[in-house]
């Protein structure tokens, strides 16, 4: 039970220039990367996802090798089996609750029926108490069953790994809270293995995983309690 | 009134397959385009725009050259026996070319709508590219897409310039209502060009209000 990475990334737009250069190890089944925005957090979620290739390095989750600049290997997203919940959700706007939890799970040109729910659909619906809104659109729906909706999506397929992208920050603080700790009891539940990125010091108290912090595209320190400042 | 349904019937045909043909043709070259990270992109952009305001005479004209007996495609077409010229498939042709920048010009900017974000979710969720496009952009484009499809099914219904260079004005055969108005007029039978005239405008009004109505429900109901 490991994340291993370890990227090289120089990114160019017109007059900037971003250097990624980190590295991560843990063996712990929660790891947090903290830092501000614009740190290289986010580029690192998408190399583990395979949403960007680094120019080097390697990705390994549990010893299983995703990617690796040495042995030519770039396991395509779909194959990645990396479940990935964006800060925004990234819930499709066309598909109701229920098709949007279930939409991995069959993998052709077609989406899930609207009425039929597969059995596997029914048992996060129900985990999550969606019951009432499984037919509903996503803007329809609060920001914390959105969220809830994000996270049924992204582990009804067995993922070996769930990146979170700023998991709370669109939710209003008095949700924050409550999230943290179903997201919590979910991990202890399930044994997932988490790697978060937050900006927040109090994810990364609440969290109390292994953490990073990131600055300018480098990890600059593991703390045991990150400063105060965000 | 057979001087009018079967002007009318011909002028429908021919812009349901001009439409047909455009929404596989327009949506594939729209995507291709607007996933295209190239600087030529806006050339072939603009290349494909022409019809849109190159007078239809000059588009019949280029057709003449390419499908005519002796044009460049139109001798190896009749040798495989087909024949454009002067009949109704030339007529869908011209209709064809000339509504196609309605198209692909919507569709273009409805794929670059969509959230890119969507599109990776759905990779991360396992899908292969062309299980992403029928999913995903394709009904998260599909309302402007429709849109573009009924304003050009609106000008191939209107088609005129083109269709009388490449398909000719034969009655019962490729004479369209646009085509027959102008026959009527030259030999002064106001009162059927007149009924031809309203049945023409009424149409065009129907398939542009259709547009609304076509537009899928359930994006609309996920506008917060």
């Amino acid at each position: 039970m490991s994340v291993d990475i370890a990227i090289r990334k120089t990114l160019r737009s017109d007059d900037r220039h971003f250097e990624l250069d980190v590295a991560i190890v843990s063996q712990q089944r929660r790891v947090v990367l903290f830092g501000p925005s614009g740190s290289g957090k986010s580029l690192t979620l998408r190399a583990v996802a395979g949403l960007l290739t680094p120019d080097t390095g390697h990705v390994l989750v549990d010893g299983r090798v995703l990617y690796d600049s040495a042995a030519r290997i770039d396991l395509p997203t779909r194959m990645r089996e990396v479940a990935y919940v964006y800060q925004d959700y990234a819930l499709f706007p066309h598909l109701t609750v229920a098709q949007n939890i279930g939409f991995g799970l069959d993998r052709g040109w077609l989406n899930p029926r609207r009425r039929r729910h597969d059995e596997r659909v029914r048992r996060w619906v129900d985990s999550f108490e969606l019951g009432n809104v499984a037919d509903s659109y996503p803007s329809r729906i609060s920001g914390g069953q959105r969220q809830r909706v994000a996270l049924a999506r992204a582990l009804v397929s067995g993922p070996r790994i769930v990146v979170l992208d700023e998991p709370f920050a669109a939710l209003d603080p008095a949700l924050r809270g409550r999230m943290r700790s179903e997201l919590m009891a979910l991990q202890a539940r399930l044994d997932l293995q988490l790697m978060v990125i937050t900006h927040d010091p109090a994810d990364v108290e609440a969290l109390d995983g292994h953490t990073f912090e990131i600055r300018d595209g480098r990890v600059v320190g593991t703390p045991d309690r990150p400063p105060l400042v965000g | 009134m057979g001087a009018i349904w079967v002007p009318l019937a011909l002028t429908l045909k021919v812009a349901l397959w001009a439409t047909a043909i455009n929404l596989v043709l327009g949506v594939a070259v729209a995507f291709g385009l607007s996933r295209w990270r190239s600087p030529a992109r806006e050339v072939v952009d603009s290349i494909l725009t022409l019809p849109l305001v190159l007078p239809p005479t000059v588009l019949g004209y280029y057709l003449l050259v390419l499908l005519g007996r002796r044009g460049v495609f139109g001798a190896w077409l009749d040798r495989l026996g087909i024949e454009l010229v002067f009949t109704w498939q030339g007529a869908v042709i011209a209709s064809t070319l000339v509504a196609f920048p309605l198209v692909q010009k919507a569709a273009r900017a409805a794929f670059e709508a969509v959230d890119p974000q969507l599109e990776s979710a759905a990779r991360v969720l396992g899908l292969r590219e062309a299980a992403v496009f029928f999913r995903v952009s394709l009904p998260l484009a599909a309302r402007g897409i429709t849109a573009g499809a009924l304003l050009a099914f609106a000008r191939a219904l209107g088609e005129f310039g083109a269709t009388l260079m490449i398909a000719g004005n034969l009655p019962g055969r490729t004479q369209t209502l646009s085509v027959a108005i102008y026959a009527a007029v030259q030999s002064g039978d106001d009162t059927t060009a007149g009924i031809m005239v309203a049945v023409t405008s009424v149409t065009c009004v129907i398939a542009l209000l259709l547009a609304g109505w076509l537009a899928p429900d359930h994006l609309r109901r996920s506008r917060p």
